[in-house]
């Protein structure tokens, strides 16, 4: 006979995102994709063809297209996903070293977004008055902030030499901030709600009515109640940033050439119309990608909270 | 009037919130005494302003939206005047408290242990193990089998009864002089109520401690409370001992409640009397004495009842009535009209 257990919330959770194969698809992908980034030099290595290696001699330099010479783009066992016009770089390792662009910064991002929205959030929603007041108002601020014009804007004021830091460190960093620090205005409004409705919840007024202190209540009562929403919309965040850095890598505001970004490289695409495989990868990269990341979050929103179906 | 050495002394004491409505007078000069060892029964109707005294007094009501005045003296010490952080040392140190329902006041993510581990160390600067050594020692003392497995169940694996044992355990695990019970057996199921009072009782009588125990229920009361006090929208109307509120009640809002009480001694077939009507809104009290609109005996007085407010007097040895009955009034309309029917 089976021994009856105890489950705790974790474990129920866990269990509901199992049954739920779709979700488990996304985590899968998404595992590998992460996998695929930290592993990019040696995956390139094996493939035996830098990103940033010139292959003049796969190019038509005869015809005047400046196209990959074969059919479908170049595509061949040693070039899989073809070569790039005019240049010949190797399609499958610049979409490879693309995600470590896009992970890094879509990750990074998100978490400046959860970190600073949370404290925003449990803040404003606890202590309420002016305290509140004066965030909400912040957040509007920020929400009606023209953050593609200012990003734009920023990326052609700062030099490629600021902060101490330089080239892609740089840039990276600055995509970083720029997506990180503009949108905590959304999770701030969740966490906030969510505060508000726990705090008047009566384990608060017992923790109070045993001396607790305000940051006790804070970090140690009110938490770990909104550990789930806050890790649902992180893993719907995400996407939205690597959809955000794509498009800012389009428009050039970017990591600059030649460093692989999905972006850049359909930004290069839109140029060669004609060579439709050259957007494909990239834009395939990105779909694959957003898409695993949210059948993943809505998996875990729908194992985290039972009455959502 | 109220003896100066008292441990706990509430002076006047008003509790209001101003609303978009108006200002919400939920405790409107409310003045008490209780001893260490004694336990005070606070009775009434929803909306009586029980619970909003109780949490007057711990320091509890919300923030800066209320208007608190008067004195609460705690052994000597004003909490009203005291501030914040003074008033938090004292919660759990030296006043507690227990909440009606046990589920929604234990955190769901946190074993029952580690709740009175960390109430534990709020006020005592001890390592967890001897924290936890002291919360398994609590857990047994209010009657828990097991308490060195069961400290580490969740609040959802303890039933009902365990949960409010715990509760208790937590609310005693910094031995407070003073323990706030409100409405502590609500949520219980009757045959666990006996035991819960009997355990209040008996860590009463072993740490000495002064209790208020607040509730509608006059059966609770009247097994546990040493003093009773009826209130009526915010105010004190009557107060007296146990049996002064049993044997001889004064005022015609106790009698009601009196005779709306089921009791295993009345026949079955008589029906219960409802008093009629419903609590005022705390935003318009009713002028003059605010039991008027539904009091069977407001006419007798040629409308002093509906002018004038009384006073909350001593009619001998500590019995007090706000009422505008005269006490002959009062003794015959007793004896004729409410004795014979409860």
């Amino acid at each position: 006979m089976r021994k009856i257990e105890g489950r705790s919330l974790g474990q129920i959770a866990w269990m509901r995102l199992k049954r739920d194969k779709v979700a488990i698809v996304g985590f899968v992908v998404i595992v590998l994709l992460i996998l695929m980034a930290i592993l990019a030099p040696l995956i390139v290595k094996a493939i035996g063809h830098p990103p940033n290696e010139f292959n003049q001699d796969l190019i038509d330099t005869q015809g005047g297209t400046l196209a990959p010479l074969g059919r479908f783009g170049g595509m061949s066992w040693d070039h899989p996903f073809g070569v790039e016009p005019v240049n010949g770089r190797d399609l499958m390792s610049r979409v490879i070293y693309g995600s470590r662009i896009s992970l890094l910064i879509a990750f990074f991002a998100t978490l400046l977004s959860v970190t600073i929205g949370t404290v925003m959030g449990i803040v404003s929603g606890f202590f309420g008055g002016w305290v509140d007041a004066l965030i909400s108002r912040l957040m509007d601020v920020f929400l009606a902030f023209p953050l593609l014009v200012f990003a734009i804007a920023l990326a052609g004021v700062i030099p490629d030499d600021a902060f101490g830091l330089q080239g892609d460190s740089l840039r990276i960093v600055l995509l970083i901030f720029i997506i990180g620090f503009f949108n905590w205005p959304y999770i701030g409004r969740i966490v906030r709600g969510q505060t508000i409705s726990l705090r008047e919840r009566e384990f608060v007024d017992a923790a109070r009515s045993l001396g607790a202190r305000r940051p006790y209540i804070l970090f140690t009562e009110l938490l770990p109640n909104l550990v789930a929403p806050i890790l649902v919309y992180s893993t719907l965040l995400i996407p939205t940033n690597i959809l955000f850095e794509a498009a800012l890598s389009f428009l050039g505001v970017g990591v600059r050439a030649p460093t692989a970004t999905w972006g850049g490289m359909l930004s290069d695409a839109v140029t060669f119309y004609t060579m439709p495989h050259f957007m494909l990868w990239p834009g395939l990269a990105i779909f694959i990608t957003v898409l695993a990341f949210n059948l993943f979050g809505d998996g875990l929103r729908d194992a985290l909270d039972p009455r959502s179906r | 009037m109220t003896e100066p050495n008292s441990f706990l002394e509430v002076r006047d004491l008003r509790t209001h919130f101003p609303t978009d409505d108006g200002l919400v007078k939920s405790v409107d000069g409310l003045s008490f005494s209780l001893d260490r060892g004694k336990t005070l029964g606070i009775v009434g109707e929803s909306g009586s302003g029980k619970s909003v005294t109780s949490l007057s007094i711990m320091g509890l009501h919300k923030g800066g939206s209320a208007r608190i005045s008067g004195e609460v003296l705690l052994d000597g010490q004003d909490l009203v005047s005291s501030s914040a952080e003074e008033v938090r040392l004292l919660r759990g140190k030296r006043m507690a408290m227990i909440f009606q329902d046990p589920l929604s006041a234990m955190h769901p993510y946190y074993t029952v242990g580690h709740q009175i581990i960390e109430a534990y160390r709020v006020h005592n600067k001890v390592t967890k193990a001897v924290a936890k050594k002291h919360a398994i020692e609590m857990l047994d003392r209010v009657g828990i089998p097991q308490p060195d497995k069961r400290v580490d169940a969740y609040p959802h694996q303890f039933s009902g009864g365990m949960r409010q044992r715990a509760m208790i355990a937590m609310a005693l695990s910094c031995d407070p002089d003073l323990l706030i019970a409100d409405e502590p057996t609500t949520a219980l199921d009757v045959t666990v109520q006996a035991q819960i009072l009997d355990l209040i009782r008996d860590l009463q009588r072993e740490f000495n401690s002064a209790v208020i125990i607040i509730t509608h229920d006059l059966g609770v009361v009247a097994e546990l409370a040493d003093d009773i006090q009826v209130m009526y929208a915010g105010r004190a109307i009557e107060y007296g001992t146990a049996e002064d509120i049993f044997d001889r009640p004064q005022h015609p809002y106790t009698w009601g409640l009196l005779g709306s009480m089921p009791r295993i001694d009345r026949e079955r077939t008589e029906r219960l009397i409802p008093i009629k009507g419903t609590p005022p809104s705390l935003i318009n009290v009713p002028s003059g004495c605010a039991f008027n609109p539904r009091c069977n005996y407001a006419s007798l007085n040629e409308g002093a009842s509906e002018t004038e407010r009384p006073e909350l007097l001593d009619i001998g040895a500590g019995h007090k009535v706000a009422c505008h009955l005269s006490p002959g009034q009062r003794q015959k309309i007793w004896e004729t009209d409410i004795k014979p029917k409860l």
